[in-house]
């Protein structure tokens, strides 16, 4: 097999493998809202609000409010 | 300490570095000025001696407002805004803010070094690269403290998710970091010549077509996560922010994420095509270069659409005018950089001044209107007070506009006409023109252009003039506006 054809099957099979890659997320995307275990939307809130005070909208990384109650 | 009450975010940094976006804005786009006149009147180019001349300026304008302007502006909103979609301040965490201090001194210290020497003339003359080998260590110590200082943030921030924004400075901070290193890659000639050569000129490692390969994978990188990564992080952030409406659709904006980090790595080569760079390499770029178009527009199209419902503000809110202009720009460089890198459109577009025209209408419409548009966003929060005068945004928005389309028309005509004239030939098969013949016919743009600089320039001196007032005098405010920036 010489390399143009090489070069041939390897694009045909490498479009094939990004094509399903790509909708596989988008699919997992949907899916994993659908089942509640995810929800995306609300993360645009995180711009909308973020004073520091404000609670945060996914549930917070804990780490350095502990180190403040300990004080 | 129990409550938050007193936290609150620090903008130390972020404002040192909206100082310096607005200084360098200035004096690059004054040179970018300065050289467009030039390429229509040559006498100017005897302005400075050797200083003045188009070949010392042209790399000078070019990095000025990348490394000096555009960067700036990346690491001003970054400050600005990593800590707001965190929920940390950087006063938080001391490693953070001691590297934030130490590197804008040694950004500071770089800038001036690059401006200086280039003047001088030296260069390791590789496009967007053109820094020699002590300012580009500089560089990488400058790029290594924005990691510390990013990760320091994230490892102790309180939100969890990681806002898309942050998504895309990662990508900068990753994307420039590997690329920039690989092809700075260079000798001094003093040491591959055995002494005869200079320590402060270098060649690079790689020679000849892998040279060009490699430079042009980070020269359009350079475009990619200097002039358009950042920027989209900048827009997924103001442009809901000051509008109040969250992003239309996040998963979109994922995938568009995604996307543009796999499809632009690749598109490069599309600067190399009827190069010695091997043919199957240059139509991976142009392919990769097409494809480009939909992660580009899924994200400009997600931010039209963010605005659904809420167009009336597009009337009364001038920032809004500019970040949806900015998006409306995006689209369409986005679209015409894919068309010039198919190869038969390429065959007639390279060398062109079409090249420089679709630079500016990014460069212009989409980076400097961003980032304008951030900063104006950012001083009523940074220092307190309302933006000085709307009016002049508006007449701002409206100079720069007028601007920019002179600017990208011109030079549409100019690069199509210079492509066509340059290839006509008779029916002997001789070239029916001369150069001097197309650069006589190409003068009136060429004037066209020099004028829509310097439009740009007195908008953005309205900019900077607005912005200082803001600082220092205009109306205090006793509160921090929510979504609307104030202005009088
Ligand atoms: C007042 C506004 C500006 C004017 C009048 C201007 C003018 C120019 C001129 C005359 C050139 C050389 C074109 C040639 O060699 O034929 C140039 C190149 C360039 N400018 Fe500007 N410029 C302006 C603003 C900017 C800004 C704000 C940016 C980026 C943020 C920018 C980025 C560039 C780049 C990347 C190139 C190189 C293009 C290439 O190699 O094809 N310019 N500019």
């Amino acid at each position: 097999m010489g390399i143009r054809e090489l070069q041939g099957y390897a694009t045909f099979f490498m479009t094939i493998v990004f094509v399903v890659i790509l909708y596989g997320y988008i699919v997992y995307l949907y899916r994993s809202e659908k089942k509640g275990e995810k929800d995306y939307e609300k993360l645009g809130n995180i711009a909308l609000d973020d004073e520091i005070t404000s609670t945060p909208i996914n549930s917070s990384n804990s780490i350095l409010d502990e180190k403040k109650g300990e004080k | 300490m129990q409550s938050n009450a007193a936290l609150e975010y620090d903008y130390t940094i972020a404002k040192l570095y909206t100082y310096t976006a607005i200084l360098f804005g200035f004096i690059g786009m004054l040179i970018g000025t300065l050289i467009a006149s030039q390429l229509a009147f040559p006498e100017l180019n005897y302005l400075f001696g050797e200083y003045g001349t188009f070949s010392r300026l042209r790399p000078l304008h070019t990095n000025v407002v990348i490394y000096g302007f555009t960067v700036s502006g990346i690491f001003a909103t970054f400050y600005y805004l990593s800590q707001r979609v965190l929920k940390v301040s950087m006063a938080e965490s001391k490693i953070a803010m001691t590297a934030g201090k130490i590197q804008f001194v040694l950004y500071v210290i770089a800038a001036t070094g690059m401006v200086i020497s280039e003047l001088m003339g030296y260069t390791q003359s590789k496009e967007y690269a053109q820094m020699e080998w002590p300012l580009d260590l500089l560089i990488v110590v400058i790029w290594v403290l924005w990691g510390v200082i990013m990760f320091a943030l994230i490892g102790i921030r309180r939100e969890k998710a990681l806002y898309i924004s942050m998504w895309y400075f990662i990508a900068t901070f990753l994307g420039v970091a590997m690329l920039y290193l690989f092809n700075n890659m260079a000798v001094p000639t003093y040491f591959t010549s055995g002494g005869l050569g200079s320590i402060m000129h270098s060649v690079s490692m790689y020679s000849g077509t892998n040279d060009a390969l490699v430079q042009w994978w980070w020269g359009h990188n350079a475009v990619a996560f200097v002039f358009t990564v950042p920027i989209v992080g900048m827009i997924y952030y103001f442009l809901p922010k000051e509008s109040g409406q969250s992003v239309y659709s996040y998963k979109l904006s994922l995938l568009s994420f995604w996307g543009l980090m796999f499809v632009y790595l690749w598109a490069g080569s599309h600067h190399l095509l009827y190069s010695t760079v091997p043919d199957w390499m240059q139509t991976m770029g142009s392919v990769f270069s097409v494809v480009l178009i939909l992660p580009s527009w899924g994200s400009a199209i997600n931010m039209l659409l963010t605005m659904k419902g809420e167009w009336n503000q597009l009337t009364d809110n001038p920032l809004i005018k500019f970040m949806v202009l900015a998006s409306t720009f995006y689209m369409l460089s986005t679209l015409e950089g894919p068309i010039q890198a198919i190869k038969s459109v390429n065959a007639i577009a390279h060398f062109t001044d079409w090249i420089p025209g679709h630079v500016h209408d990014g460069v212009l419409g989409w980076v400097a209107f961003m980032i304008m548009s951030g900063l104006f966003h950012m001083a009523p929060r940074m220092f307190k007070r309302e933006i000085y005068s709307k009016k002049l945004i508006e007449a701002q928005f409206w100079i720069q506009t007028t601007a920019v389309v002179l600017y990208f028309t011109s030079m549409w005509i100019a690069g199509i006409t210079q492509g066509m004239m340059w290839r006509a030939v008779d029916e002997y098969g001789n070239l029916m023109y001369s150069f001097i013949d197309t650069v006589t016919v190409l003068h009136p743009y060429y004037a066209i252009r020099a004028l829509s600089g310097v439009l740009f320039v007195t908008g953005f001196v309205m900019f900077a003039y607005n912005m200082i007032k803001t600082m220092t005098s205009a109306k205090e405010l006793t509160e921090e506006p929510q979504f609307r920036t104030p202005m009088a």
